[in-house]
């Protein structure tokens, strides 16, 4: 069991990781012209020795080959470099500004998933009338709405409906509960609209495929309700697939909220990246991917981990 | 029903026409000049001169919605056109020739997925520089192992058909194979795959103008109109709010399109 599902996994999570690491290594390296030049050029005046200077700070006059490999073995390590104007490592920087987003995150994903379910089982069971069809149109409709539009919307009707209440920034919520539910609630609403669209798309296809297997004709057949034929047997199939794709889910909302960030002025870490890019602060922009994009490989790694396990069908 | 799909694909087909025909009749039949600035007349809200108004500079917001929707549309159909040109290819390729071509070409597609998109577009960017050049080469490369996974499960089974299997036996060149009987049958998917595409490109696209990492002002961009709207919410919404409905028409019906062309050409879905 271990040797025959987690190795060839492992090895694989392995591969894409090195694979990630390459890309992220090359980002800077691959800027067309001097990089230190312009790295430089748009903090403080460009002069040979600064230049000199920089280069080696960063390890760009070393061999490539060798740039490489202390640059991942320092990411191993968990030195993931340090930014180019604070001085600060760089996985310092990302746990300054990680809370506003993960909160962020994983409130659009509760209530992305805790509307999605109920949804998708509702337009499974109603399938090909009316209602089925007028929320399949709808879902496209949520799966395409700008977030960062529904934000703007969104803080103009609450600016003419409920004035006073403070919508922008961010607390933390161990300083201000309320405070912080209230600034995040529209934020929130905003990123996980897409996210209950696609989600309950999948959970009607997902339910529609466990509604024409046999158990499920077995079930009918003993006179089960239909109410306990689709809970109890058809959606405990379909949440699978479901539970698989939230980890893709959680890598489109970081996306998101990003954006949405940006929309309600959120000190996340959409801003430290952008502010990156704007300062040409290329080793916080590519240790910030780096560490991210990791964090996402590892996580679908445990959910795929996770769910074989929780399926015996699978576990064999 | 098959009035009702019959409505939702005519809607579909509408709204995408409407984009096409914006996109290429834009020049002759905007309004106004999408730059001509005319301070006297900033801000103003939907009226008989201006339609949808102006922006904080005087420029009529028909106009820039016109020439954003024609500037969104050519740079991802050429992102998504190239990521469909190379993806589908390596896809394609991967399930007909097997092997270490398919082992190394699809492990270099799962690398480059494994990135959360907007994290590589904002690195893409960072290296290219923030301009509309730099959101497209990102797209095109976000999108192509996309469509190389995509294609490669629908490829793998048409190989696997008995008449491929068949006319390998009657010594048909891979060629003939290859662009007779497997892509021919892949029309469907691909044509379903990019419609879908296309719209969650267009909402790429138009976050990275709105962040300033794409179209730079004063260039007519969409999501860069919703940006520069943003400060003047209060005063003035007209130019955030109608950029936004043309960004979410655009990608509704592209979207839509695919949706419902998915159920008119899967065979599977057809027959219920």
């Amino acid at each position: 069991m271990l040797r025959r599902i987690l190795l060839p996994r492992l090895i694989d999570l392995g591969l894409v990781i090195v694979g990630v690491s390459v890309i992220a290594f090359l980002m800077i390296r691959l800027i067309p012209g001097d990089a230190v030049a312009i790295m430089l050029g748009a903090n403080s005046e460009v002069t040979p020795q600064a230049l000199s200077e920089l280069r080696a700070r960063i390890g760009l006059d070393e061999p490539f080959l060798n740039q490489y490999l202390r640059w991942a073995l320092g990411a191993l390590r968990g030195d993931f470099g340090t930014s180019l104007w604070t001085g600060r490592p760089v996985a310092d920087e990302i746990l300054a500004n990680i809370s506003p987003t993960l909160e962020l995150t994983f409130l659009a994903l509760v209530i992305g998933a805790g509307a999605a379910v109920p949804l998708g089982c509702l337009m499974a069971s109603r399938r090909g009338r009316s209602a089925d069809m007028a929320l399949r149109v709808g879902t496209v409709l949520g799966l395409t709405i700008p977030s960062f539009w529904l934000g703007i919307v969104l803080i103009l009707a609450a600016s003419r409906f409920l004035p006073g209440l403070a919508l922008l920034g961010y607390v933390p919520i161990t300083e201000n509960p309320l405070g912080n539910l209230g600034r995040m609630a529209l934020p929130a609403f905003a990123l996980a609209l897409p996210i209950v669209a696609s989600l309950s798309r999948l959970v009607r296809s997902a339910m529609l495929d466990s509604l024409g297997q046999d158990y499920i004709r077995t079930a009918r057949a003993k006179g089960a309700p239909e109410r306990v034929i689709l809970y109890k047997h058809a959606l405990r199939n379909a949440l699978i697939p479901f539970v698989t794709h939230l980890g893709i889910t959680a890598g489109y909302l970081l996306g998101g909220a990003i954006v949405v960030e940006e929309v309600f002025a959120i000190p996340g870490l959409g801003r430290l990246i952008l502010g990156a890019v704007t300062e040409r602060n290329y080793p916080l922009v590519q240790g910030t991917i780096l560490m991210v994009t990791i964090g996402f490989v590892v996580l679908n790694f445990a959910i795929d981990l996770i769910y074989r396990f929780i399926d015996p069908r699978l576990r064999r | 029903m098959r009035l009702l799909h019959d409505r939702v694909l005519a809607l579909a087909a509408l709204l995408v026409a409407a984009a096409l025909g914006i996109s290429v009749l834009g020049p002759w039949i905007a309004p106004y000049d999408p730059l001509t600035q005319s301070i006297a007349a900033r801000l103003q809200g939907p009226g008989a001169l201006h339609w949808l108004g102006t922006d904080q500079l005087g420029r009529d917001i028909l106009a820039r919605i016109f020439f954003g929707t024609r500037a969104t549309l050519i740079d991802c159909v050429l992102a998504v056109g190239f990521a469909l040109g190379v993806g589908g290819a390596i896809g394609i390729a991967a399930a007909f020739l097997g092997g270490w071509f398919e082992r190394i070409a699809m492990r270099i597609m799962d690398v480059i997925f494994a990135f959360p998109v907007m994290l590589l577009a904002i690195g893409i960017i960072a290296m290219l520089g923030p301009r509309d050049a730099s959101a497209t080469v990102a797209i095109a490369i976000i999108y192509t192992p996309i469509f190389a996974r995509l294609l490669r499960g629908p490829a793998l089974v048409i190989c696997e058909t008995e008449y491929v299997k068949a006319a390998r036996a009657i010594g048909a060149s891979p060629q003939a194979i290859l662009f007779r009987h497997v892509v021919p049958n892949l029309a469907s998917v691909i044509l379903v795959q990019t419609s879908l595409l296309l719209s969650s490109a267009i909402l790429v696209e138009a976050s990275l103008s709105f962040l300033g990492l794409g179209a730079q002002p004063p260039a007519p961009s969409l999501g860069l109109m919703l940006a520069e709207g943003r400060n003047f919410l209060m005063l003035s919404p007209w130019s955030a709010v109608f950029a936004g409905i043309a960004i979410l028409l655009l990608a509704f019906g592209f979207n839509l399109l695919g949706d419902a062309l998915r159920d008119r050409l899967d065979p599977r879905l057809a027959r219920t």
